[in-house]
């Protein structure tokens, strides 16, 4: 099997059904009744946690990159970036369209006055350039450009995990935890790392040739 | 527990008309509401609610039950269903301490015996902006408070939850300075309004609600209304309760639910409450302002919040 085929038949579908899991796991919960007390902050928790997760996941390709030399795994970050949209706009769709139920003056004013939610419309909002220009002719049309663009997952992310802090009440662990590892994603960037990553790789690879 | 027939009720503890009517409503509502669980996602209109307008059907036994705030259990809300029930409320001591004429140290079902438990449906509003209604079972704190006889010099009544932190796991991490506290001042705790708890939909309290005995001032919000209570000391200043410690720019001690000043990070202009598709308009004092915002008067709600 050549590479593309394998990822174009195996890889990438075990990714797109990956991806659908969040979303197939509340809707069994639903058809079981199993949403709790709460359906609608069960939906939202839900569907933001996804998000996040999603985009560290993405941010996690490059590093996966450098330090295994699959070249491969870019092919999979568009994919995982758009269903990172894809749930954050049924985040936000719910929180719109169910919670507030369109009250368009509750709605603008949570986003004007409550930071949480600023931070996380705002999050919303960078990533709509980031889907909008996802695709191969617009990666051709913009060249250099679009490696800037895209530069802006980075804040969208750190916005995205400031949302989730700012929201809790009182536990922190989660969106900390989401902190921390955005950072460390953030740390395998620079420049000191990817040379000692780059080292590391070739070491192991020099070790079964001997 | 029997509700005592009329002749050996002396009328000096005849309830006063207004609660009466609201009660008579709220026990209807109690009966239609028992027989059948809440549907959930009822499409009713963004409501104007309050005590009286309409009728407020208590919330699922399941809902109520599984549905917690009770950090020492862990800090989902189905973690106190989970892991409470490692706590033994048997046996239990109550300790009446501070300015009072006799302090004691009560067994939980000698504190109980000289009263009568009646059943009473009151709306819970949590700052998080959720809601339920919940029927609970209990009687009215200020008649300990009149039974203990509270000196000139207590002001405040103060609470403790246990501390157990080999029954209640949550206690092992300083989430919150253990044990809970909570506190109101003398005039709010003699309110005909707020109840000392042991039962819930005629049944005694799960240990996930606050077993065997809570706290329930339906005016202010739910982390007011603390659980598993082992202390109630008369003290003179205002005491110090835990959400305030942990946070005293976000938890007040007032803490009055007030659609006009919002939590720091939230809005407290509507709530959900369980159950309904539609958001509610919060009310003032939870609705039960006719009833409890004389206790206020000339206060600063912002200032004092």
């Amino acid at each position: 099997m050549t590479a593309t085929t394998r990822m174009r038949w195996v890889i990438k579908p075990i990714v797109w059904t990956g991806c659908l899991v969040p979303a197939g796991i509340l809707v069994v919960r639903a058809l079981r009744d199993d949403l709790t007390a709460n359906p609608i902050e069960l939906l939202e928790n839900w569907t933001g946690y996804t998000t996040l997760t999603l985009l560290m996941i993405t941010l996690a390709v490059t590093p996966v990159r450098r330090l295994t030399g699959w070249n491969g795994v870019i092919k999979l970050r568009r994919l995982i970036g758009l269903f990172a949209f894809f749930y954050a706009c049924i985040h936000f769709s719910i929180y719109l369209g169910i919670d507030l139920f369109f009250a368009w003056d509750l709605i603008a004013e949570d986003i004007a006055e409550r930071p949480y939610i600023t931070a996380g419309f705002t999050a919303l909002l960078l990533l709509i350039p980031l889907a909008a220009t996802s695709t191969k002719g617009s990666i051709r049309r913009l060249g250099k450009r679009w490696q800037k663009l895209h530069r802006l997952v980075y804040v969208a992310a750190g916005v995205g995990v400031l949302h989730f802090y700012w929201k809790v009440k009182a536990d922190t662990s989660e969106p900390l935890l989401f902190a921390g590892i955005l950072v460390v994603l953030l740390l395998l960037r620079a420049n000191v790392v990817r040379q000692s990553a780059r080292r590391i790789r070739d070491r192991l690879r020099l070790v079964p040739a001997e | 527990m029997l509700i005592r027939k009329p002749d050996d009720i002396p009328s000096s503890e005849i309830t006063p008309e207004s609660m009466y009517v609201n009660r008579r409503n709220f026990i209807s509502t109690v009966a239609a509401g028992a027989a059948a669980a809440l549907v959930p996602g009822t499409a009713a209109a963004c409501q104007a609610g309050g005590p009286g307008r309409e009728q407020e059907e208590p919330n699922s036994y399941d809902d109520i039950t599984t549905y917690n705030n009770f950090y020492e259990f862990g800090l989902n809300k189905d973690d106190p269903s989970k892991h409470a029930g490692s706590l033994v409320t048997h046996p239990w001591t109550v300790k009446i301490d501070g300015h009072v004429a006799k302090p004691a140290t009560y067994a939980l079902e000698d504190l109980l015996k000289p009263h009568t438990l009646e059943d009473r449906v009151y709306r819970l509003r949590c700052v998080e902006a959720w809601s339920m209604v919940i029927p609970w079972r209990g009687f009215e704190l200020g008649k300990l408070i009149e039974r203990v006889q509270p000196t000139s010099r207590a002001k405040y009544v103060a609470f403790e939850t246990l501390y157990r932190p080999a029954q209640m796991p949550g206690q092992r991490s300083p989430v919150l300075d253990w044990p809970y506290d909570e506190g109101l001042r003398l005039d709010e705790a003699m309110h005909p309004l707020a109840l000392l708890v042991t039962g819930l939909y005629g049944k005694d309290l799960p240990n996930q609600n606050g077993a065997p005995l809570r706290l329930v001032v339906p005016w202010k919000y739910g982390f007011k209304s603390i659980k598993s209570i082992v202390r109630i000391s008369f003290v003179e200043d205002q005491p110090p309760t835990a959400w305030n410690k942990a946070n005293a720019r976000e938890y007040g001690f007032y803490s009055n639910v007030n659609p006009d000043v919002n939590h720091p990070r939230w809005s407290q202009r509507t709530e959900r409450r369980l159950g309904e598709l539609r958001r509610r308009r919060t009310q003032m004092f939870n609705g039960y302002g006719d009833q409890v915002a004389h206790l206020y008067d000339g206060m600063d709600l912002r200032k004092y919040y």
